[in-house]
Parts: structure tokens; sequence; C-alpha cells
């Protein structure tokens, strides 16, 4: 089977190499001016517009109060989100991959609703439940706890966008590794929780910081769910993505491209992050498939 | 440990993987499950092991009802098809597994885990390999340290899910006689699941062949290649040729062949078939009895091997007969493809019906 694969694989390349170098450079040129353009060039007017007024400038941006501030609340809500759905994920995915049960499907497909939904709509939803006029809107208010425009509608809001990240990366995982090697410690006398940490874990944990990676960089980026809750407070319930908003607005660019060079930093180093990562678990998956054709 | 399973069932959805089968293993034996693939036997296998739980029926294990028992409490050992090693442990962490996971008051001392991994290793021949990983073994490597992984909690009970089934020929072959050997050596209890029948003949003490979720015969290697109870049997157990008739009044007619009913045909009367093994047909150049003999014509002989195969076509209806003789006999016949022949039974086994699919 590996003969005729790789047959496949080198009658058109060698042909390609006969016929034209142009098309090959045409192709690779006109790949490169697109990435350029459309990539390369915004990321690098980010910076360009930070720094326009100098380093100093700059400096003075980025420490403002209210900046702090909505950096504080951005790293506030990411890290209550991300770790309950690190809970959930996990808890998620292990039923799923290990164990049959009925609603199987439906949890499946539950997990994937917040990608499918737009994120103002997953916002609305919260305002529509918490919210003054909304289910428990009166409730809540009687018993003065403060949901929406308030922090807690923020992590709220977080929590559902990013809910689907951490299970979706497991998953498939923990499915291509089947279960023989939990079944192995079972019978060898392994309790639930030692099968868990001393097995599953062990086998999923480059899987699970990948997922981890994802969710981070959603729950940092995100705007749009977060802008339906949040009531744009500045100083208290405005996040880092909601404040370069409200200083572009004010015309305020250089303020605006200094934070929103912050985030585009925070996203340099998750793809920097995530690609080391994404390369330990090719590795991991490399071996376990070398593993099964021995 | 004896096992003994009653009357056990189980079904995946419309499925019935495994019906009301019954089957004791004694103390110290080694029992082949047998059969086709979706006979439900590594089912059952997984039933005894825990690793399943069966819709009705019950398993004792040493005279105790053990069906409620988790997998972890059973003390079994268990042998996966595609050894299931903890990839991230390597070969001495993978064996000492069982025992460092023993609860606080029953687990043994750090040194005494030392030294019961150390005569694991020796016995499964592996010293050199202690501190490999899994991805470094061969397959054979792989389900020695399996099997050793198994060994280290001392099991009661030993039970192997088609050990040498995802290993070459040449590697399985010596594996199994080294299982043979060390069974001779502990005396574990064990059952093996397999769908080889040579495996199976070779290992076990008695071999349990399934089909379609039930067990069709139960008996030592010899017991059950001789004295096939069932046709399904019979047919699994080797190469065979179908002849089809009828029995009348104690005389069965398979085509022009005559043969005597047994006994226990005479109220037969009706449709029958005939099971002969290739090894069991003879071929001469002239016909002495044409009610014994059936005419017909060579079409291949491979002639590799220390036995001759000679695949002929009968002249009455045109089906394929296997014939399996000596080389000797072979040359002395100086067969050619092309030649027309005749072939007689030496040992034919009735069935009343038709036979299976």
């Amino acid at each position: 089977m590996s003969t005729s694969v790789t047959y496949a694989r080198t009658i058109p390349a060698v042909r390609s190499r006969s016929a034209s170098g142009v098309v090959r450079l045409a192709l690779i040129g006109a790949a490169v001016l697109y990435i350029g353009f459309f990539l390369l060039l915004p990321l690098a007017a980010v910076f360009v517009q930070a720094f326009e007024k100098g380093v100093k400038a700059y400096l003075a941006a980025v420490s403002e109060k209210e900046t702090l501030s909505a950096i504080r609340l951005t790293l506030l809500a990411c890290a209550i989100a991300v770790p309950l759905n690190l809970l959930f994920g996990l808890a998620a995915s292990w039923a799923i991959t290990k164990f049959n049960f009925r609603g199987k499907n439906l949890l499946i497909t539950l997990v994937d609703l917040p990608l499918a939904v737009s994120p103002v709509v997953s916002g609305l939803i919260y305002v529509l439940v918490f919210g003054l006029h909304g289910w428990f809107g009166k409730w809540l208010d009687d018993h003065d706890v403060r949901i929406i425009f308030a922090v807690p509608g923020i992590v709220l809001a977080t929590v559902f966008v990013t809910f689907p990240f951490i299970a979706r990366e497991l998953i498939p995982f923990m499915q291509s590794q089947g279960k023989e090697e939990e079944e192995a410690a079972a019978v060898l006398g392994a309790n639930g929780w030692k099968i868990f940490f001393k097995i599953t874990l062990p086998n999923i944990k480059w899987s699970l910081l990948y997922g981890v990676i994802l969710a981070s960089s959603r729950a940092v980026g995100e705007f749009g769910a977060v802008s339906v809750v949040s009531g744009h407070i500045r100083g208290q319930t405005n996040t880092l993505p909601l404040h370069v908003e409200i200083l572009y607005n004010e015309y305020n660019f250089m303020a605006a491209f200094a934070a929103a060079s912050l985030l585009t930093l925070l996203a340099v180093i998750t793809l920097i992050a995530k690609k080391i990562v994404e390369w330990k678990t090719e590795k991991q998956i490399a071996t376990s498939e070398a593993e099964e054709y021995v | 440990m004896s096992i003994q399973v009653r009357n056990i069932s189980k079904r995946y959805g419309s499925f019935e993987a495994v019906k009301n089968v019954s089957l004791e293993v004694k103390e110290g034996e080694l029992v082949a499950l047998l059969g086709p693939s979706g006979s439900g036997k590594t089912t059952l296998l997984r039933i005894i092991a825990g690793l399943e739980q069966p819709d009705s029926g019950t398993i004792l294990l040493n005279d105790q009802d053990a069906t409620a028992h988790s997998a972890a409490k059973r003390r079994v050992g268990f042998v996966f098809q595609h050894y299931a090693l903890f990839r991230h442990m390597n070969v001495s962490e993978n064996i000492a597994f069982g025992l460092n996971v023993q609860p606080r008051g029953a687990r043994l001392a750090k040194s005494e885990i030392k030294d019961r991994v150390l005569q694991l290793l020796q016995l499964v021949q592996l010293e050199s390999l202690a501190k490999r990983y899994p991805t470094q073994l061969s397959g054979g490597q792989r389900q020695r340290v399996a099997l050793a992984r198994a060994l280290a909690v001392q099991p009661s009970v030993l039970l192997l899910d088609e050990p040498f089934g995802a290993l070459d020929a040449k590697v399985r072959k010596d594996l199994r006689r080294w299982l043979r050997r060390l069974h001779d050596e502990i005396h574990v209890t064990s059952v093996l699941v397999t769908h080889d029948q040579e495996e199976a003949l070779e290992v076990a003490d008695r071999v349990a062949i399934m089909n379609a979720g039930q067990v069709e015969q139960v008996g030592s290697p010899e017991e059950v290649y001789d004295r096939p109870a069932t046709p399904f049997v019979f047919d699994f157990l080797g190469n065979v040729n179908l002849f089809h008739g009828r029995v009348e009044s104690g005389r069965a007619n398979l085509g022009p062949l005559e043969v005597t009913a047994p006994d226990n045909a005479a109220q037969w009367n009706g449709p029958a078939f005939g099971y002969v093994r290739p090894h069991d047909l003879e071929i001469t150049r002239q016909s002495q009895d044409s009610q014994a003999t059936i005419e017909a014509r060579v079409t291949q002989i491979s002639a590799a091997g220390p036995r001759t195969k000679v695949e002929l076509k009968r002249s009455d209806n045109g089906s394929l007969i296997e014939a399996e003789i000596t080389k000797a006999r072979y040359q002395e016949l100086a067969l050619c493809a092309g030649d027309l022949v005749f072939v007689k039974p030496l040992s034919i086994r009735l069935f009343a019906g038709s036979p299976p699919a």
C-alpha cells in the first residue's frame, strides 16, 4: 500500500518540474503577495501606528489607568472561563469517549452550539435571562445582584464563547486513542481516579494544552458577546478589545493602536505556543501510530 | 482458580453477541475459545474479565459468584490483542503498574516491587529492555511485556484476547510454544481467545468452538478434531469436501457413492450430506467399485511441501474436490492435469439436513 501512495505523490511532482517552473513561481508569488497584503501588512500597521509618537508615548498609553483596568478585566475573565471550560471539557470528553450512554450524540451537538451561534446572539441570551427585564432580572435586582453590565456578565459571556474549544480538541484525540489502556489499568486494579491521573491525563496532556491555548486566545480576544453584556463602563466593565474600540471611536488612534498592539502581541505569543504544542502532539500521534503498525 | 460460565447472554442493540453460553474451566487448565470473527468469543472473555456486563447469567470464579464484581476486584490478568501497553511508561513501569496502584495497605514495599518486576522481566526474557518505551519494541516483545504486566499482580486467572493475532506467522509460532511452556511452569488457569484453529489445537488443553454466539462443542484438541459434533466444527477445523445426497432406510446415497448410514440415522430418511477431509480421499487410476468411487478429472496439482494437493472436477456434476496425497503416492500415480481418475473417500462423516451456508 505504501508503494502506491509514494507513486501517487511522486509522479505529479516529476511532471511539474518538466512542465514549467514558471507556473510554480507564479503560484508561490501570488500566495506570498496575498499573505503579505492581507496578513502581514495590517499586523505591521498596528505596531507602526502604536509607536507613531515614540516609545515613551506608547508606554504612557499602555500604562494609562483605564487601559490597565481593561487588561485586568480581560485576564480575569480569561482566568475564570478557561479553567471552568477545562474541567467541563475534560469531563465531557472523558464521558463521550470512554463510556456509552443515552443522549451522547445530543451532548456532542450541544458542545458545538457556541460555535454555530453568532457571538452577539450569545451575549443577548444572557441579557434576556439576567437583564433587568429578563427572566431572573426582577429577582436579581431585588437581591441586589448585578450580572448584566457588570463583571459576572462578562465572565459568563466569555465562558459561553470558549465553551467548545477544549472539548472539541480532546474528543477526536481521545477517540483515536481508544479505551484499551484504561481497560488494562482497570483490570490491573486501578480505580477511576488512578486511571484518569496515571493513564488518561498523561496521554492527552498536549492535546489538552492545545485546547487551553485556543480557548485562552478566544477568551482574550472576544468582542461581540462581551460587548452586548458589558455596558462599556470605562474602568469597570471594559475588556481590552472593547477598550480599543472606544479609544478608536474617540479618534485617539495612537492609544487605540497601542492597546491593539497588546492584543496582537498576545496573539503572536499564542501562535508560537500553539505551534510548539502542535509539534509535540504530532510527535505523540506519530509514535502512537508507529505503535499500531509494528 | 476455576471459572464457571453459566447461561451468559449479551446483546448489543439487535445483535445477539452471546446466546445462553455455559462453560467450565478447571483449575490450572488452558482452554481456547475458538471461532470465526463475530462468534462472540471476545465478548465472552470480556464478560469473564468484568470489562462487559452480561444481560443475564452468572460468572463464578472459584465457585464464588463474581458477576457483580468490578474488573479490578476479580483479580484476573488480561492480555489485549493490541497489547494496550501504557505508552508513556517504560517496560519496567508498565509491569509495575498493577503493583503500584494497589491500595496503600495491600501494596508491596518499593524494593519488593522492584524485585518482582525483575523476576518477571527474566520470565519473559526482556531484562535488557527494561528502560525501553513501548514504541521502541517489536510486536512480539510488546506482547511479552503485556503478559508480564498481567502476571505481575499474580492473577488467579489469565485471559488472553487473540494475543498473537497481530504478529507475523513465525513470531506467532514461537510465542505460542513459549506460552504453552510458561503455562506448564506456572499453571495459572487460562482462557485464550483465537480464530486460528492451529493455534487453539496446539496450545490448549481443551478447545471450545464458538459459532454465532453459542458454544458448538467443547473437548480436547484430539476429540474435537477427530469427532466433530456438528457440521460447523467439522468445517471450521480444517478443509472439507462436501457431498450432497439423501438417506433412506439406513443407506446414504451421495451421488454415485453409497454409504451405510450411522446407527442413529435409521430414522433420518431425507436430505443429508457428507463431509470428507482432503487427506481422507484416495486417488486411483482404475475404478474397483463403482459404488465407492467418484470419477473426476485433475484440474490442478500443487506439489510444494510434504503433501501434494490435487484439485479435481467431478465428472457427474462438475463440482470441485480437493484431495491431499503423499508425495510418494503422487509420484507413483504420475498425475498430470487433465487426467481422468477415480476418487475414493476413506472416511466420510454424515449429517442430516442441508449443509450450513
